[in-house]
């Protein structure tokens, strides 16, 4: 019930089951604390031994819940959420004489945004190691993300490993449509939420399961304004715009144009019947962001949908590449190391 | 914005902040909050003191500090104050103009028992 957009946290649900939300405290450490009780007692990387540091350490909507979780597949989520504890480890610095009988400050200097970006940087991390390119697709409802989705996929599904998440408040619609189209979509409702957060995609992740050099398109939730603050661990964040809305949106919702590295202008195909002028638009778009690039195009007529395709499959090849040099980079160490410890075991 | 979200975090952070510093009771909570960081001070107030409810930080006082926007301009290589994002450059009237300072969100400090 927040006063500005009416949004809250709750009910966050991933393919119809329920993400841990925990309602209090002392909900958070007993869940953290028994989450013993389903795994392994040898399982190191199953069992989240940082939360036993700090057993409620988690973000409250972001709430880590082993018990909820899905058995982790190589996307380990449980290693993560413990990861996110680490920013929180050592006691605060207390400010020296400033004790004034009971009453003390305690100086804190965390950043709100931490326990997000935490996740959202071992989300980074999964993606990089995968060579997964992931984009995060925001704009406000109605801008046409789900047609262009189907669309881009109907183009590359032939070439390209896809999956997708979709993020929306309520029902399983797009995830349902982007499933037709015949690649694998897992959907979240955010229930009160007004964005989907980094917590909530490596839940998804986890039940997706993106493979090997694939693209992963997160579709968040018809939003202009709250995602732009969320970090999902993507590469880019693509923001929509159609020429049905205003070309005064990038002034009027700026932090979404200044977060996003690519603009689709979409719907193009209706420009004779709008009252839209795309140069004001890209004009006003890159007083917000300077370096924003944009591609118009529409998503039902197929127009200017070549440049969009061919800006998704260089970056693909990109990450893929940049996978590759990692591990070659690693093998070469690897083959270091044994030519000295072959020389120390002749000397 | 996303208020609520925020301000349950800063609940999160006090907590934590509780059990590794041994402290019950919060009186006081500091926040930077940057001109350009899209929240809204009245609504974290408001959303704070709900979220608050039941925990060690029912019914503390929360102090904003707003950090004032600053930018370096591309045009005039200058840094100036910036009250928006997307605003001209004030010394020269060109833009753009990229934000250098204004965007934090931050628990600075807490009083505590």
């Amino acid at each position: 019930m927040c006063t500005t957009c009416g949004c809250g946290v709750g009910d966050t649900r991933v393919d119809g089951k329920a993400l841990p939300n925990a309602g209090s405290p002392s909900a958070e450490s007993s869940s953290a604390e028994g989450s013993s009780d389903g795994d392994p007692p040898g399982s190191s990387q199953a069992s989240p031994k940082g939360v036993g540091n700090n057993p409620a350490a988690s973000y409250r909507a972001l709430a880590a819940d082993s018990r909820a979780r899905p058995a982790a597949q190589g996307f380990a989520h449980s290693h993560r959420h413990g990861e996110t504890h680490t920013h929180a480890g050592g006691a605060p610095a207390e400010k020296a004489g400033t004790s004034t009988g009971h009453a003390r400050l305690v100086q804190i200097e965390e950043d709100i945004l931490a326990a997000n970006n935490a996740f959202a940087a071992a989300n980074r991390r999964h993606f990089a190691e995968h060579g997964i390119f992931a984009l995060n697709l925001v704009s406000s409802p109605g801008s046409g993300k789900t047609t262009l989705l189907c669309r881009t996929i109907e183009a590359l599904r032939a070439t390209l490993p896809i999956a997708v998440i979709e993020g929306d408040q309520q029902t399983s619609r797009d995830a349902e449509r982007i499933r037709a189209s015949g690649v694998r979509a897992v959907q979240i409702n955010t229930g009160k939420g007004c964005h989907l957060d980094a917590h909530m995609v490596g839940h998804a992740c986890d039940d997706l399961q993106p493979d090997e050099d694939s693209l992963l398109l997160i579709e968040n939730v018809g939003n202009l304004v709250c995602p732009a603050a969320f970090d999902l661990g993507e590469a880019h964040k693509v923001v929509i715009l159609s020429v049905t809305e205003g070309d005064d949106k990038p002034l009027k919702y700026p932090a979404m144009f200044n977060a996003a590295s690519l603009m689709l202008l979409n719907k193009v195909d209706l420009l004779p019947y709008v009252d839209f002028n795309v140069e004001l638009a890209v004009d006003y778009a890159r007083r917000v962001n300077p370096a924003l690039q944009v591609v118009t195009l529409s998503a039902t007529s197929g127009e200017g949908f070549a440049a969009w395709l061919d800006w998704l499959q260089t970056a693909c090849r990109q990450q893929q590449a940049g996978k590759r040099a990692t591990i070659a980079a690693l093998q070469q160490r690897i083959s270091e190391l044994e030519a000295q410890l072959a020389q120390h075991a002749r000397g | 914005m996303h208020e609520m979200s925020l301000a349950m975090s800063v609940i999160d952070i006090v907590e934590n902040a509780a059990r590794a510093g041994n402290f019950r009771r919060v009186s006081t909570v500091w926040l930077e909050i940057g001109q350009l960081s899209a929240v809204e001070p009245e609504a974290m107030r408001f959303c704070f003191a709900a979220a608050a409810r039941g925990t060690l930080a029912d019914g503390a006082a929360l102090q904003i500090i707003e950090i004032n926007g600053r930018g370096l301009c591309f045009n005039c290589g200058e840094t100036v104050p910036l009250a928006a994002l997307y605003d001209p450059c004030p010394t020269c009237g060109g833009y753009p103009v990229q934000a250098t300072g204004g965007t934090e969100m931050r628990v600075k400090e807490l009083e505590v028992e």
